[in-house]
């Protein structure tokens, strides 16, 4: 056993008020820490710094927790900080920018389960009277939210990573087995309120927990992952404000609301730029094959061409808009991309980037991407910001985006995608779109702006047809 | 009252959260999203309590340690991984090409 020398040290010096009082005060400075950091993300100058805050923070409060005298030997505290700093480093400098949704489904899965194991062990050794319902309930929806978080999380990683399938996995009678398992949810915890001590019951609790976070991520398509992610985010964050209140510590309060703040708001806007509601992406098994998609008559026809005639388009072009979608992700084109890219840029061409807030599978995906590959951040412009300069670009280029660019969403009142915002690529002069093959996207919608007269497609992959671009512009010039 | 206190917390933090967040571009949600589960590892503190408590010889020790080991270990890694990834993105995040590559 290693006794606690942190203490120790400071006890040689310090009466136990003034320890607890330090200990009060390192919480408070390291909450201030955590809002500023977030405050100076507002801009990718400041950003980095804002992070050293929250670091800060951090470190302070993991050594003022050191001090409590709760806390009496290291032995273990010490394994487990050793194993999640090697985990964590090296998931951190192995991940590739493209699997960074992966990345941030496990980690809410660890943050959740951290959450669920400390309310867990809290309750098995003892530390809930039969008389205290209000810790109880802290405790229920830390050990309820956390299960459930760490299980949807780990089934939304396997559908991220391909282990699972991207499709939704639907049967029949799958709404009415989730009612039934909500119902069984919310009257355990009730009971539990009631009678804190029923033990059994606090396990089943968590239990069902476990298996109802697998049932709501399962029948979800991997195109509506921005929202999920979103969503998960929100729960952990939830899970650990409860910790903060099962613990009667301020600083896990304030930073897992701050953490459920980030997750809610960008759940709304997901579901925003999908026109879509929140339950409809939880229970509508959107992406799913639909049965009537296709009977609308598409007019028009595909017109295929080469990646050297798309490039004589490109030459003779003062403006360009690109498009990027998942499919830049899938085939690691954000390098060529940039290449391409300074080439037009050194040929006196206006170019920018057009990124759809659900581009990807999470949010903010294809900007990390791009920028990654050294794209300079200010030709990154939102939909909302760039939707009307379509009609003035001589050519758009999409990169492996689908639904974000379907005039369906626009026209088409019977598309299960109609009133989603999508980028106007269409009003554009020419659209050349960069697809592997004709197959249509997770939605299984077929996309009109393929035939209209304006678009040309150039299949393959697209990091191949990007650098085919560049090698056929140069002899263009040459 | 203690209850009514960590509310009164819990509302004004998702407030404040909210409102900054919300100031936040949707060029650096991801880097967001990967920062703001770095800070709510902050439960690590919650898991190093239960890790270093006393641990009484009564049948429930092992299980009670394994749980707390396994707690700390996961909020670490978000913690390390969490920082350390988001620093990775935001230094990508740049401008001036040309002075910089």
């Amino acid at each position: 056993m290693i006794e606690n020398y942190v203490r120790k040290i400071f006890t040689a010096f310090a009466g136990d008020e003034e320890i607890r009082l330090a200990i009060g005060a390192s919480y408070l400075i390291a909450s201030v820490l955590f809002i500023l950091g977030l405050k100076f993300l507002n801009s990718p100058r400041t950003a980095r710094r804002g992070m050293f805050l929250a670091e800060a923070g951090m470190a302070l409060a993991v050594i003022a927790t050191l001090l409590d005298h709760e806390v009496v030997s290291l032995e273990w505290i010490l394994l487990g900080l050793f194993l999640g700093s090697v985990a964590g480093y090296i998931i951190a400098m192995l991940t590739p920018m493209t699997a960074m949704p992966q990345r941030t489904a496990l980690s809410h899965a660890f943050g959740a389960l951290a959450a669920a194991l400390v309310g867990v062990t809290k309750y098995y050794t003892g530390h809930v009277k039969p008389d205290d319902h209000g810790l109880m309930i802290a405790l229920g929806f830390e050990v309820l939210l956390g299960a459930l978080t760490f299980t949807g999380s780990m089934v939304a990683f396997g559908k991220l990573q391909g282990l699972l399938p991207g499709a939704p996995i639907q049967y029949k009678g799958q709404n009415f087995i989730n009612i039934t398992t909500i119902f069984a949810l919310v009257a355990s915890f009730g009971y539990l309120i009631y009678r804190p001590d029923a033990a059994t019951l606090f396990y089943v609790l968590a239990a069902i927990a476990l298996v109802f976070g697998v049932s709501l991520v399962l029948p979800i398509g991997a195109a509506d992952m921005p929202v999920v992610m979103s969503l998960l985010n929100a729960y952990a964050g939830l899970a650990g404000s409860a910790t903060g209140f099962a613990l009667n510590n301020n600083v896990l309060i304030i930073a897992g609301a701050l953490d459920g703040a980030s997750g809610v708001i960008l759940s709304i806007i997901m579901t925003k730029a999908m026109n879509r509601s929140l339950t409809n992406v939880l229970f509508g098994g959107f992406g799913a094959p639909i049965a009537d998609a296709g009977t609308r008559e598409v007019k028009g026809t595909i017109k295929s061409q080469s990646a050297e005639e798309a490039a004589a388009i490109l030459d003779v072009a003062d403006s360009v808009i690109f498009v990027p979608g998942y499919g830049m992700a899938v085939s690691q084109a954000q390098h060529s991309c940039k290449k391409l890219v300074d080439y037009l840029i050194k040929k006196g061409k206006n170019v920018r980037f057009a990124i759809h807030p659900v581009a990807g599978r999470m949010p903010g995906h294809m900007n990390v991407l791009l920028a990654e590959a050294g794209v300079d951040y200010d030709l990154l412009y939102d939909m909302d910001a760039i939707n009307d300069d379509f009609a003035t670009t001589d050519v758009s280029i999409v990169i492996g985006a689908n639904d974000v660019v379907n005039p369906a969403a626009k026209e088409d009142k019977s598309s299960p995608i109609y009133g989603m915002p999508i980028l106007n690529v269409d009003a554009s002069r020419t659209v050349i779109v960069l697809k592997r093959s004709m197959n249509p996207g997770f939605s299984g919608i077929e996309n009109e702006l393929f035939y209209k007269d304006n678009c040309i497609m150039v299949f393959g992959d697209a990091k191949k047809t990007l650098e085919e671009f560049v090698s056929a512009l140069q002899e263009l010039d040459a | 009252m203690e209850f009514l206190g960590q509310l009164y917390i819990f509302i004004l933090a998702a407030f404040l959260g909210y409102n900054v967040i919300h100031r936040v571009p949707p060029l650096l949600h991801t880097p967001l999203m990967s920062a703001t589960n770095a800070i709510s590892a902050i439960s690590v503190v919650g898991a190093i309590i239960v890790a270093g408590m006393e641990h009484p010889d009564d049948g429930t020790q092992t299980l009670a340690i394994v749980m707390a080991v396994t707690a700390v270990a996961a909020a670490t890694t978000n913690v390390v991984g969490g920082f350390l990834i988001t620093d990775r993105m935001l230094k990508m995040f740049k401008k001036d090409k040309g002075n910089n590559q």
